[in-house]
């Protein structure tokens, strides 16, 4: 085994377990926290595969951005951080079959396709793939429409945000 | 390739070669070297952290008109040590109702995301950990474990005026991140590359805070508030929450803290270096000049950074002990009301200029005037609306003129 896949298996452990436990933990700051190591574990996989822009970009969003604002909507709006409830309703096991179901069914259609078990093969890295990235982003060849859009979609939603919060104080 | 020009990469092959002789595989030798080269950045990182401990309470002390420690060794050299057998025999407490796990975690991940910087720190042309394309990118998601590892601390406290503190310091580093962003674009633009070691070989002719001064006065601004030091200091705020995120902790714990803190300090210090004044290179060309090129040997080059390091952070520390502490509402209103629009017009204007004036012989004079201009009519807007506020303040005739203006004090 190479170094790399060590690193992946150990990556890829750490996502499943931690994934699991943020559904599972009943403190909820702590399923926060799990779910900031599970992001991690994505960005550790974006690094693997040589995109070190998409892993930073990764951290600084989801980890920077989302999960502490998530941790801060827990901590401010939960007085008991402690579920008490029940974790599951009576019919787990029917939908934990289910899924099981669906998880052999896919498995099972995807192992008669030829590209299942192939090697992947290796990405080409010519050049510098961030500038390459920039360039795609903003040429008319590529994705400057989707770009655009996106950016189109994220200002009306900081105009909708400022709206409701400043429509509140009035 | 001899020690004198290339030291690390010659250390490295030597070791890698010895692993070989022992019968380990390339591959093997490979990982084992790269483990070593860690931990030895690592320690580099943290014996300059006790060395600072001594820095900072000696710098302060003068700032202060008093002489700080001279009792250990000479000029009192040797107070860190003292200061870490203190750390390390007093008692460790929890408090009762604390998150333990998360409690014990917050001090590592706060020391470690002062650690993860210095992967990428050019100490000098072939002394780095790495080089990677997205370096100053790197910066900022490194700097989110920081506020993570606030969050957790004051969380898993239960203590009311941690919590307070932890707040106060997320709002600070989530709201001075946008400028910091901008202003690490700006390098960015000029120099066209997002590595550091590239941004700093581009200034070997001139610094980028000669092209771009606001620039860098936006960097150092957002790199003093993400530290969370005077002005910006509200987090820890002593006179009105003791100590903030860190009140619970003890002994070596509150030391990891406190290393983070300083070591967080001189490495953004570093980064002004790096970023705005040539790194471990920037003579303005003298290295290539026959009789000088033994400045492009790189143990000068890592003394030049240190030094350079050193200076940004003396003038960091210089701000923390001469500046009274800022309020929350000014805070906030001074990051988003002025530094964030100001920062996205200077984004613009350095990349309007940058396009133009490159391939000119008036570059350089293009980009500075570019950024004084920009200066005198922020200056200028900042008069007028000084002297609004003034005029308000002094004829509180109309109530309802007072009301906008209410995050003004001493309006009754």
């Amino acid at each position: 085994m190479t170094p790399e896949q060590i690193i992946f298996i150990l990556t890829a452990a750490l996502i499943v377990g931690t994934a699991f436990l943020v559904v599972t933990t009943r403190n909820l700051v702590h399923a926060a926290l799990w779910l900031v190591a599970t992001l991690f574990g994505v960005a550790i996989l974006y690094g693997l595969s040589g995109a070190g822009f998409l892993a930073l970009v990764q951290i600084v969003i989801y980890i920077g951005a989302i999960a502490i604002l998530f941790i801060f909507a827990v901590m401010l709006t939960r007085k008991e951080m402690r579920d008490k409830g029940a974790q599951v309703n009576r019919n787990w096991p029917i939908s934990a079959f289910l899924a099981l179901l669906v998880f052999g069914g896919l498995a099972f259609i995807l192992s008669g396709w030829d590209g299942f078990s192939a090697t992947a093969s290796s990405v080409p890295v010519s050049g510098d793939t961030l500038t390459a990235l920039g360039k795609a982003l903003v040429s008319p060849d590529a994705f400057v429409l989707p770009f655009e859009v996106a950016s189109i979609l994220l200002l009306a939603a900081l105009v909708g945000a400022v709206y409701l919060a400043a429509s509140n104080k009035e | 390739m001899t020690f004198w020009n290339d030291p690390i990469n010659f250390i490295a092959d030597w070791l890698q070669d010895v692993f070989i002789g022992w019968g380990a595989s390339t591959s093997v030798a490979e990982v084992i070297t790269s483990l070593i080269g860690i931990v030895v950045m690592i320690l580099f990182a943290m014996v300059i952290a006790i060395a600072l401990v001594w820095v900072e309470r000696k710098v302060v002390a003068r700032f202060q008109d008093r002489l700080g420690p001279n009792r250990i060794g000479p000029f009192g050299i040797f107070q860190p040590f003292a200061d870490i057998v203190k750390l390390v025999i007093k008692e460790d407490i929890i408090p009762a109702g604390a998150d333990r796990v998360v409690f014990n975690m917050a001090p590592v991940i706060s020391l470690a995301s002062v650690i993860l910087i210095w992967a990428i720190i050019p100490l000098a042309s072939n002394i780095y950990g790495v080089d990677i394309n997205v370096g100053v990118l790197y910066l900022v998601a490194v700097g989110s474990f920081g506020t993570l590892s606030v969050i957790m601390a004051g969380w898993a406290s239960n203590n009311k005026y941690a919590l307070i503190g932890a707040f106060r310091m997320v709002a600070t580093m989530i709201s001075y991140e946008i400028p910091m962003v901008v202003a690490l674009m700006i390098p960015t633009i000029i120099s066209g590359t997002m590595s550091v070691q590239g941004i700093t070989q581009a200034q070997s002719s001139v610094w980028f805070a000669i092209l771009s001064p606001l620039g860098f006065l936006l960097f150092m601004i957002s790199a003093i508030a993400e530290l969370g030091r005077s002005p910006f200091d509200l987090n820890e705020a002593e006179s009105e929450i003791v100590a903030g995120f860190h009140i619970e902790y003890t002994g070596m714990k509150f030391g990891l803290f406190y290393a983070g803190e300083l070591l967080h300090a001189f490495t953004f210090g570093g980064f002004m270096a790096v970023l705005f004044f040539g790194g471990y290179g920037g003579f303005f060309g003298l290295e290539n000049v026959a009789g000088f090129t033994w400045l492009s040997n790189p143990f000068i080059e890592l003394i030049v950074f240190l030094v350079k390091a050193m200076i940004g952070y003396w003038i960091i520390m210089w701000i923390k002990y001469s500046m009274p502490r800022i309020r929350i509402d000014h805070m906030l209103a001074f990051n988003w009301k002025f530094l964030t629009p100001l920062a996205f017009v200077l984004l613009m204007v350095t990349a309007l200029f940058d396009k133009l004036l490159a391939p000119t012989q008036f570059y350089v004079a293009g980009m500075f005037l570019s950024n004084v201009v920009l200066g005198w009519i922020v200056i200028e807007i900042l008069r007028k609306f000084s002297k609004h506020e003034r005029v308000l303040q002094e004829n509180p005739a109309e109530p309802v003129v007072i009301q906008a203006a209410n995050h003004g004090q001493g309006v009754s």
